[in-house]
């Protein structure tokens, strides 16, 4: 806690600094016409990286909805800093997710995605969150609605959307389609519900064997937190003390069946029973940073540690699911309109002018662009050849040369190598 | 029993001519019922198990049908209204937890009420694994015959479906096969699944029906609104032959006919296509006759090649038909890989492998 406000102090001196530095400049006599300056109406604007950063802008902004917490004496921060770069980097990184759905939703349409495809659209700041507190020795796993998650782990907009369509360039070559993108520190991308939670108890446990000081982040829904094997977890990590935080996505369906009838506790963070918990509002970017940043200094210290992030999805569970047969239109619109992370997040720079419109319309056009380049690369690559179809079912080293079982195609065993975007 | 011999002797009547649509790597030859005998109604194969379910809620006031969201209707639409007519008491969601729901199951058959629950797909009945082959196979077993949970169903979606990639495209039949004391049936269409689901709520025995989801719009048949049931452990000879005999089960079957249809026109070879029905236990006695008669067999399944249930087959028949086997057993199946993304087409095991492995053993 108290790290938070030494950064935002440091920061807050800088610029004080620099205004005293003005101040000097002029009484020696240095005219206002040298001093650096902030951007002026009507002038013509560059990107915003080229842009030189005046001063490192930086606020401090209140949590709106207080954490829950369980077992636990104190909390996250309610109280957090953030610059200009990081607003614009989060504002970014929400929208380029939420279009990198609408393509694959697109994509998915002209039937150029075959296979499943489970959207995020809604429950973008729970991904932008998360990784906005991940340090490089840290790891994630997730379940299947990944495309987001894959992308701010450095799959790419290319890797996601090509994966998709199965092609070459994809991150996983093409070989796991929609549901199992991998990038490094990112084990996936897991199609059986739950199973990638045992998963995460593993990596923590490496990590703190091999004391890396790395935190794993183990995602899974509401859906899944009914699964036998998530409790196992629960106590295995308890036992160990495994540096791991168990994350919840509850966006309130388990495909076709509400949370309240699936399960008998909707308290999902309070589910580990002798496991602390945090219960966070899922659509605020900055509240998932801060509980996040918690969760990983706890993990380390302290031991396991559930976050419940409370979101929506704005889509149906898959694209064969038009999300209306258990749900009403209107609690979809409500959601939209009141609780969109996009949304709420924009206002929210606007409001303590962190960034200004024309910044925000750089952005947008910023993320069109990408998403557009990606988009023409799904369509247009080409896919791994009819060899593939045996490569990477076994270590090359273990068996016999010739791929078993294989009639006709007389393939080998070989390993599908990475093609660079 | 009266309507399962009337059953058998019109389907000695099957015609499979009308071809009703191309999907994928099959194109679905329907059965017909000889005509005008039964009240029959068209439906496809959801509608069929719709039905069944529907019937079988009447007809046993202590069945209960749960699994993942069958409350609304079911991933498939096959237990579409079924809440709305018999309550929220007697069909229900479940959580999403395999393991719990086949132990829950277990437990509600053994008191002696029928379960017949749903395991959405295939893919996922592995955490269930562990109690469907531990306890409901072997209940009756260690109990002396004091417990047992025959009125246990499990209806499983399985099979590929043209973009179901790893994790809704298995057939884990064989794994199944396997265990002693279960039953595993899997239907190639709408008349044969309404008949096998009625069969497996009655039989006394813990039951496993595959569905192969693609056939749930794809497969449309005149299906009899009455209750009937088919026989468990029998397999159907779908057509006659004196060259080959072809063996295959849910989808599989389809291609094979068409195989058949192919290697009249081109070779004039004269196939008997059998329709395996029951993976166990399966019909020795048909098969082996089939076997003796024609010489050569041709198995075709969608699992993987070692170990799928194509092996079984192959062994049983060598051992028992040696001496009037004219080439080695042939099984044209996926291949030994997960099943892939984008390379299904190249997976499956299309009329375009099993006709040139028919040809391999006919010119053998």
């Amino acid at each position: 806690m108290p790290g938070m406000y030494r950064d935002a102090l440091k920061l807050l001196s800088a610029h004080m600094r620099q205004q005293v530095s003005r101040m000097l400049q002029r009484c020696i006599g240095c005219t206002a016409a040298k001093l650096p300056r902030p951007l002026a109406p009507g002038q013509p604007e560059t990107s915003i990286a080229e842009q030189k950063p005046v001063v490192q802008e930086v606020r401090l902004v209140r949590i709106a909805m207080d954490f829950k917490l369980h077992k636990l004496e104190l909390g996250p921060d309610t109280l957090v800093a953030l610059t200009a770069l990081e607003a614009a980097l989060y504002l970014r990184q929400l929208l380029a997710i939420r279009r990198l759905e609408a393509a694959s939703a697109q994509l998915y349409k002209e039937r150029l995605v075959r296979g499943f495809c489970h959207l995020s659209t809604g429950q973008e700041a729970c991904a932008v969150g998360l990784c906005a507190a991940l340090r490089k020795e840290d790891n994630l796993v997730a379940g299947y609605r990944i495309h987001g998650l894959a992308y701010l782990m450095g799959a790419t907009a290319v890797g996601v959307l090509s994966e998709l369509a199965g092609k070459s360039t994809g991150c996983a070559q093409g070989k796991g389609g929609s549901m199992h993108m991998y990038a490094p520190n990112f084990y996936g991308g897991n199609g059986i519900v739950g199973a990638q939670v045992s998963l995460g108890a593993g990596i923590a446990l490496a990590n703190k064997y091999r004391e890396t000081g790395g935190v794993c982040f183990a995602l899974y829904g509401d859906g899944a937190a009914n699964q036998g094997q998530i409790f196992e977890c629960f106590n295995m990590a308890q036992l160990w003390k495994l540096p791991m935080v168990f994350v919840c996505e509850n966006n309130n369906y388990g495909m076709g069946t509400s949370a309240w009838r699936a399960s008998s506790n909707t308290d999902y963070y309070t589910r580990g029973d002798f496991l602390p918990g945090v219960w966070v509002d899922g659509q605020d970017v900055l509240a998932v940073r801060s509980a996040a940043r918690f969760a990983i200094q706890y993990a380390q210290q302290r031991g396991p540690l559930i976050m419940e992030l409370c979101t929506y999805r704005y889509a149906g569970h898959s694209m064969s699911d038009p999300g209306t047969s258990y749900r009403s239109r209107e609690e979809v619109q409500l959601v939209r309109q009141r609780q969109d992370p996009i949304s709420r997040f924009r206002k929210v720079c606007l409001d303590i002018s962190i960034l200004s419109e024309q910044q925000l319309r750089i952005i947008d056009q910023n993320v069109h662009d990408e998403m557009e380049k990606a988009i023409q690369a799904a369509r247009h690559d080409a896919e791994l050849p009819l060899s593939h179809l045996g490569s990477d079912v076994y270590s090359h080293s273990c068996t016999e040369d010739k791929l078993r079982g294989v009639f006709g195609h007389n393939l080998e065993h070989s390993k599908a190598v990475c093609v660079k975007n | 029993m009266k309507v399962s011999t009337l059953t058998r002797g019109l389907l000695s009547a099957i015609k499979s001519n009308a071809i009703c649509s191309t999907r994928s790597h099959f194109t679905y030859y329907p059965t017909k019922l000889a005509q005008g005998v039964r009240d029959v109604q068209k439906m496809n194969m959801f509608q069929a198990i719709n039905n069944a379910m529907d019937l079988g809620l009447e007809q046993d006031s202590s069945a209960l049908l749960f699994g993942e969201d069958v409350g609304f209707g079911g991933v498939f639409r096959c237990s579409m209204n079924l809440r709305d007519k018999y309550g929220k008491d007697r069909v229900f969601n479940t959580p999403l937890c395999e393991q719990g729901i086949a132990g829950f199951a277990i437990g509600v058959a053994n008191t002696g009420a029928t379960a017949i629950a749903e395991i959405q797909f295939a893919d996922y009945i592995f955490p269930s694994f562990d109690q469907i082959v531990n306890e409901a196979a072997k209940y009756r077993y260690r109990s002396g015959g004091l417990f047992d949970c025959g009125s246990l169903t499990f209806r499983v979606p399985c099979g590929a479906v043209g973009h179901g990639a790893l994790y809704h495209s298995q057939s884990p039949e064989a794994y199944f096969a396997h265990t002693p004391g279960l039953r595993v049936v899997i239907p190639r269409g709408p008349i044969k699944a309404k008949g096998l689901l009625l069969a497996c709520i009655k039989d006394p025995n813990p039951c496993i029906m595959f569905e192969p989801k693609t056939l749930y719009r794809a497969a449309v048949e005149e299906v009899p609104t009455e209750s009937y049931t088919e026989e468990l452990g029998k397999c159907d000879i779908l057509r006659e032959g004196t060259d080959v005999t072809l063996i295959g089960w849910g989808t599989q079957v389809h291609v094979l006919l068409e195989v058949a249809d192919l290697a009249k026109k081109q070779l004039d070879i004269d196939c008997e296509v059998i329709d395996l029905v029951s993976v166990l236990p399966w019909d020795t006695k048909t098969i082996c006759n089939s076997a003796n008669k024609t010489g050569r067999v041709l198995i075709a399944h969608e699992a993987p090649f070692t170990q799928g249930f194509g092996s079984e087959l192959a062994a049983y028949i060598q051992e028992k038909c040696f001496l009037r086997l004219e080439a080695p057993i042939k099984r044209v199946t996926g291949w030994d890989t997960p099943f892939p993304h984008v390379f299904e087409p190249f997976y499956l095991p299309d009329k375009h492998r099993c006709l040139a492995a028919l040809k391999e053993i006919v010119n053998y």
